[in-house]
Order: structure tokens, then sequence, then C-alpha cells
């Protein structure tokens, strides 16, 4: 008896450690965005490479905590994001090393780090989803603004704790200043919105006519249509240079704690080649931002866009005290 | 546990000190994976000094409190009255087919509170499949109807359960006595055996209000704001970690007054149910009666069951398989249950052999803190787990190691409790008579005892093994990178609306829970 007892224990522990994280060549990714939307991508890299990647998915914001809990004990190579203020937030931690010139060469400073600790890789608007079978673009009003007079009572919706949302309170800071991001937000809160996890669902409980709109990014929806076809929800680009008509990149960098910095920036090079553009332009239906990729036709030009332009190094900054408002608003 | 033959003579006598030392390590072992990182949580809620103070006392956590303990309050009664009345129906009613009713009552137990909520969200609503099914927009269930039904449903055959088995035991004869005095039938169920049945049903709820307080998949699902799905809210919406830390350590001391509360009921009244000779007489309904007990069931498999497994089939059927079959999740949730079943029994035994053989002021305490490692939140335990492993534990931190290691800490006292219970009914001096004939103590205990424990053992390890296929937040947080289970996946998949792909995972965790839980369920009478 107690020698098959043994051997059971010793199969586990065998077993186990075969289960278990063993292999050091393997590339961890941490990833801000889902899997549905980026995990293809990876898996066309490890095809054309041979290197192995493991992906950690979570929303933007809590990966950016994490990596700062984990400081230098953190097991990822590589951050993705989906906003340009978590990626600051660990850029202004001191865990991101300098990416090469070859690669910040490839985008559009406007969307990278100034400082050159990551690189945007594809671009989002901000705009309002709408259910257009009870309202015209017309009614919507034409700033965030509009959303906090009380004939909007419980009928938009946010996503509080998404990466997206809090970037956007963070750019609202940035440009208008505290007291006025305080106040929007209250007043907000006042109207009982509807608190959803995420952009996706946001967009799915409009077109199921769950709620009338919502704040989200412009790209959800038109995932939605290529699935759905003809959908009850339109997309309204707010257009008015407000935060509202943000243009915000996901983007990537390298920890510097990383001994696999190699593979990681193949990886970045990757996101940024042309066939990788080209997947979010017609997979995710994203802005490229590099290798002279054109967005999906029907989407208006991103210079049309009327985004504000922002040091998105600031947004890094005003991330810390927009996660607080939101919270402070009750939004949380 | 060693075998040196030099310490026969001390053995016979009483527990060798080198034996005791081992028998604790595995209490200890077993244990520490959630009590120590509670102490660093704890530590690191303190350290955040004059913020921790802003978030105890700001409106909003109060608010929190407020809005949890509603939810908690009205799913324990509703579990309650559901629990106890098909108790009731079940088991002192001469209603057709009753033995079908008990286990069409008792199967929701199989399904896991987000998969309820899943099937909530994605059935109702204007535009959901149950208006596209009927042609008329039914009404959303989100937030507090929805976080009730689903907790309701997930919790009352808790109740169901423990109270039908405490029916079976009361002695008929007050009842008889009651009737003979002139008493209605219903006064007599309301004046004679509800009283007997106040500790059960207190046990009921207790387990009820425990897991309404540590929910997390629902409440997240329907959006409802209860203190679970607050501190997932501050853990992935906010930079600082603090504020999550702080209300998981509030949360934790909800949890332990609840227990505590529940405690002193218990010692209040104590109801020792006699062995009973003879079946109690069932009551007769009429006509009306039995329509009425036929729809409340009926309704109550409906809401539980039917609606459920019929939303999920449904997806399926609608868009089969989008994502294939997650074999990788399956494989992922079969070796992590496993491995946790196998830890938590290899530690509950040696464990339960210090509780039952050498009971003392100090191995109380073993069984009391296995209990309450078993009743806090998942949530805080997953948040002081990636506290403590992403500073201090190195390369443990997010291995498979370490989920492991927790799981068989938090669910110790499920395999605690049934190899325990096994380990009592045996008589010491079965090993004692194997030592007079020569054998050491530990082949007496393995040769002797642990075959006659068997069937507890193997039912700690069940439970654990079903309780773990469940487990959603703790695996949410502490998981390593690329490691997915069923619970993983439906949850991920429920909460970006993607269905179809939420239903093939929530099947499978259904169908693999199915099996265990009627093994239990049969064997267990």
């Amino acid at each position: 008896m107690p020698n098959r007892f043994l051997a059971a224990a010793i199969t586990l522990i065998l077993l186990s450690a075969a289960c278990s994280n063993g292999d050091p060549a393997r590339l961890t990714v941490y990833s801000g965005r889902s899997e549905n939307l980026v995990g293809p991508l990876f898996e066309r890299f490890t095809d054309k490479t041979g290197i192995e990647v493991a992906v950690r998915y979570a929303g933007s914001t809590e990966l950016a905590a994490t990596l700062r809990e984990e400081g230098s004990n953190t097991p990822a190579d590589l951050f993705f994001a989906q906003d340009p203020a978590s990626l600051g937030a660990v850029a202004e931690s001191g865990l991101f090393s300098a990416l090469a010139p070859e690669i910040l060469a490839l985008v559009d400073p406007r969307f990278s780090d100034p400082n050159g600790r990551w690189v945007g890789t594809s671009g989002r608007a901000r705009v309002v989803v709408y259910d257009s079978t009870l309202l015209s673009a017309a009614e919507l009003p034409s700033s965030v603004a509009g959303f906090t007079s009380p004939e909007w009572k419980g009928r938009i919706a946010i996503a509080p704790t998404n990466g997206s949302f809090l970037a956007f309170v963070a750019a609202m800071l940035v440009m208008e200043g505290e007291a006025a991001t305080r106040s929007w937000l209250e007043a907000l809160a006042a109207n009982d919105p509807g608190k959803y996890a995420k952009n996706s669902p946001i967009v799915a409980a409009v077109n199921g006519g769950e709620i009338e709109a919502g704040l989200v990014n412009h790209y959800y929806l038109l995932r939605l249509q290529a699935e759905e076809g003809e959908t009850a929800a339109a997309n309204h680009f707010l257009g008015s240079g407000g935060p509202g008509s943000l243009v915000m990149p996901a983007g990537a960098g390298i920890l510097v704690t990383s001994n696999q910095k190699e593979s990681a920036g193949h990886l970045i090079e990757f996101l940024l080649s042309a066939e990788s553009q080209e997947y979010f332009a017609r997979e995710t239906f994203e802005y490229p931002l590099a290798a002279g990729i054109a967005p999906l036709d029907g989407l208006p030009p991103l210079e049309s866009l009327g985004s504000p332009l922002l040091d998105l190094s600031a947004l890094a900054t005003a991330l810390d005290l927009a996660t607080d408002l939101v919270a402070a608003a009750g939004l949380l | 546990m060693t075998t040196d033959p030099a310490s026969n003579i001390e053995r016979r006598t009483g527990p060798g000190g080198t034996v005791r030392i081992l028998l604790w390590m595995a209490a200890v072992i077993a244990l520490a994976p959630v009590i120590v990182p509670f102490g660093f949580l704890v530590g690191r809620a303190a350290a955040g000094g004059s913020k921790a103070v802003d978030t105890v006392l700001s409106g909003r956590t109060v608010e929190l409190m407020l809005s949890t303990l509603l939810l908690v309050a009205i799913v324990s009664i509703s579990a309650a009255v559901i629990g106890v009345g098909a108790a009731w129906l079940t088991e002192r009613t001469d209603l057709a087919g009753r033995k079908w009713w008990r286990v069409i009552v008792a199967l929701p137990l199989v399904v896991p509170s987000y998969v309820i909520a899943l099937t909530i969200i994605s059935a109702l609503g204007p535009r959901g499949l149950l208006s596209d099914l009927f042609g008329f927009g039914f009404p959303t269930a989100r937030g507090l109807v929805g976080a009730w039904w689903a907790l309701t449903v997930a919790t009352y055959p808790f109740i169901y359960l423990i109270v039908a088995a405490a029916m079976r035991r009361i002695d008929p004869a007050l009842e008889e006595a009651g009737r003979g005095l002139g008493l209605s039938p219903n006064r007599v169920f309301a004046r004679v055996v509800l009283p007997q049945l106040r500790q059960p049903i207190g046990a009921g709820v207790l387990l009820a209000a425990l897991y309404t307080l540590s929910d997390f998949g629902a409440v997240s699902l329907v959006g409802f704001d209860s203190f679970t799905n607050v501190i997932y809210a501050q853990y992935a919406g906010r930079l600082d970690r603090t504020p999550a830390m702080v209300l998981a350590v509030i949360l934790v001391v909800l949890a332990l007054g609840v227990l505590w509360a529940a405690g002193r009921f218990r010692r209040g009244r104590r109801f020792v149910p006699r062995p009973v000779a003879r079946p109690t007489r069932l009551m007769s309904l009429n006509r009306t009666q039995r329509t009425g007990a036929y729809a409340v069931l009926s309704l109550v498999g409906v809401a539980s069951l039917g609606l459920p497994v019929g939303t999920l089939v449904t997806w399926l059927v609608r868009r089969p398989l989008p994502d294939g079959i997650p074999w990788g999740s399956l494989a992922g949730s079969l070796s992590v249950s496993l491995l946790a079943a196998t830890v938590a029994v290899v530690l509950a035994i040696p464990t339960a052999v210090l509780i039952v053989r050498h009971r003392g002021g100090a191995s109380v305490w073993v069984e009391r803190t296995a209990y309450l490692a078993y009743s806090v939140p998942h949530i805080t335990v997953g948040l002081a787990v990636v506290f403590l492993a992403s500073r201090y534990l190195g390369p443990l931190y997010q291995s498979l190691w370490l989920l492991v290691a927790v799981y068989a800490s938090v669910f110790f006292a499920q395999a605690l409790g049934a190899v325990r219970s096994a380990l009592a009914q045996i008589s010491p001096s079965l090993e004692e008579a194997a030592r007079s004939l020569g054998r050491s103590p530990f082949r007496a205990m393995t040769g002797i005892t642990l075959p006659l424990m068997g069937r507890g053992i193997a039912v700690g390890g069940l439970l654990v093994f079903l309780t773990t296929m469940k487990e959603l937040p703790v695996t949410l947080l502490t998981r390593p990178t690329g490691f997915d289970t069923l619970a993983v996946d439906v949850w991920s998949s429920a909460g970006e609306l993607l269905y179809s792909s939420a239903a093939v995972p929530a099947l499978m965790l259904l169908a693999v829970s199915a099996l265990p839980t009627y093994v239990l369920a049969t064997r267990q009478r």
C-alpha cells in the first residue's frame, strides 16, 4: 500500500512539473487586448519565427498595475496594451527599456511615446455607439458633455474599469483640467449610467436593445457587423475636437527585465509589418499606423476625426488621478 | 512517520514527538497557502494608512455593504423558502414522482452561479433569446434581480439537501401528538415540524449566505455592485492596488461576522434527532394543492435547470463550436482539479489523525482554521496570493504549483471533514491490535485504518475535485500565463457577450461535474 501511494505521488509530481512553466525560450506577453482580437496574430508570429509565445490576457490597466506590483520580478517580456495611458504608466515606473530607433521610425511619432519607450501599433477612435432604431445621429449630443444632461438618465453606458475609458478620462484631465473632469464624472454618475466591464458588451447591449447609447471605441461595432450583418447599433463620431473625439493608439513596449529583448523586438516588428497592419485594418477594423496600409473602406479617414493633439506621456501621469476621480464619483 | 524500531514501546503508550510534529506539519502545509497571504493582505491594507481609512469611511463603502447585505438577505430568504418548501413537498406529501422531483430539485447544485448568470443575461432582455423565440420583449434581468435569481438557484439546493435529510430523521411521534390534539396539518408543520428544523435550516442558510457573500462570477456577469464585484473592479481598473486590498479585508471581516452569527445561532438551540424507527405518515394533497405543488416545482426546475441547459444548447445549435472544442481548457480544469483533490486528501489524512487521535486545544484550532479558509471569499484569497507571490515567491508566482496549493488549501475543509468523520468511526483498538501483533504504527495505520477510510477519502477527494472545477476568482487571478480552465473560458466569453463561445465550455463543465455529483448523491444515502 505505501509503495503504491509513493508511486502515485511521484507520478503526480512529475506530471505537474511537466505542466508548469518550464521553457525559458518562451516569450511571455501581457496582453491588454483580448484573445479573440489579437490571439491569431500571436499564432502567426509563432508559425513564422518558431518563437513560442505565452500570453496572459487581462485588462490593460490591470496588467499595468500588475507590472508595477511585480517590479523586477515580472515574468513578462512584452506588454501589449489597448491604450497609451497604461503603457505610459509602465513607462513612467521605469519598467520599459528604450526601443530601437528602427522600430520607432516605422510609426508616426504622434502615436508613440515621445521618449521612445513604447510604440503605437494601431489607432482607435472614441465614438458613441447608439441604437439607431430609437435614436438618430442628430439627436445625439455634439460632445461628451451632453450626456450629463438629465434627459440621458439611465440611457448611456460606460466601461469604467476599461483601459480605453480611463485613458479617455485621463485625456479629459490633460485637456480640461481636474475640476472640469471631476464635475463631468459626477454629473455622469448622477445620470446613473449602465456600467459594463468592457467595450464589446456595451455594443452588444446597445444592439440588444438593453441600453440606448454607450461610450466605446469605434471598431467593436464593425466587428459585430462583420459577424451579424445589419445591426441596430450604429457609430457616431463626435468630431468636436474634445476628449470624446480622441484617437488613441494601442501599443507595445519591452520590459527592462526581459532576458529576451531580441525576440520581443521581433514581435513588435511583426506587429508593425504589412501583414499585421493589414490584419488590424481588415480583421479588427482599427486604423493601421505603419507600412502604409489604408484603413477599411467606409471608415472616416484618420485626419478627419478632429482628434486633439495630445502629449501621450502626459496621459500616463494623469491616469492615476483619472482612476481616483472615477472611483470618487462612485463609478468604479 | 519514522519506522525506527527502537521507539516501538513509546508508540504503544502514546504518540511519539516526531509523529506529532509530522502530523502538525501536514496541517500547516495544508493551511499556509491561504493563511500566510492573508497576513500580508492585512499588512498591505494597514500600510495604506490614510488612504485605507478614506476607503473604509467613504459613503461608497457603506453603500456597498448595504447592497451586498441586501442581496445576501433576499437570496437567503428565497433560497430558504424554496429549499424548505421543496423538501416538504418531496419528503412529506404523497406527491406522485417524488423520487424524480428529488433529483430535479437537487441537480442545480452542479450548475455554477456564473453559468446561470450567463443564461439569464443571454436569454432575457428585449432582444434576448426568449424574446426571439416568443416574439415579444422580455424584460432584462441585470443588476439586483439577475444576481438574486442566479444566486437563489445556486444556493437553495444546499438548504434543500440539508433540510430534506433532517426531515427524514424527525420522529413522527410529536407530529402525531399534534394532530391528535386537533391541529390542522398546516399548523402541525408550522408549530411542530419547523421548530425541529431550526438547526438544519440555519446551517443551510449559513451556507447560502456565505456563498452569496463570496460569489464573484454571477454578480460580475449580471453587473451587480456587490463587494466582490467592486473589489475586482478596483483591482482591474486602478493602478493603485491598496483600495482593492482594503475592501477585501472588509469583506473578510463581513464573512467572519456571518460565521460568528451563525455560531451563536447554533449554540442557542440544539436539536438532536433521534433515530426514527418508522416512517412519517405522508400528507395527502387535494387536487388544487397537487396542481399548485406541480406548478411550483416545475417553475423551480425551469428557472434552475431548464432555462440554463435550454439556453446553452440553443446557443450551441445556433453557432456550433465557434472556436472548436476547448480541449486545452478541459485538460487544464481536469488536471488542476485532480491535483488539488489529491493534495488536499493526502494532507487531510495526517491532519485528521492529528485531530481525531491527538485531540487537544491546539488541534481544535486546526479544524476551525480550515473552516475559516474555506469560508473566506475567494476573490480575497486570489488578491492576497497575487500580492504575496508577485513580490516574495519568485518562481512560484503564476505557477501551477502555487495554484494547486491554494486550491487544496481553500477546499481543505471539505477533504478534512470527510476524512475526519471516516476516521472517527474506526476504533483505535483495531490499530492497537495490529501493533500488538508486531506491525509498526505506520504500517498499522496504512494497512488497517487507511483502507477502512477509503470511502471517506473518496468522498473528500470528489468534493474538492468538484469545487475546484467550478472555481473562478482564484483561477483568474493566480493562474499561470497561458493556462485556461473551463470556468475561465465561460466567464471571459460571457463577459464579451460571445454566448455561443461560452456555451461549449459551460456544457462541458456541467457534463464533467454531473458524474461525480451523481456518484456522491447516490453513495451518500
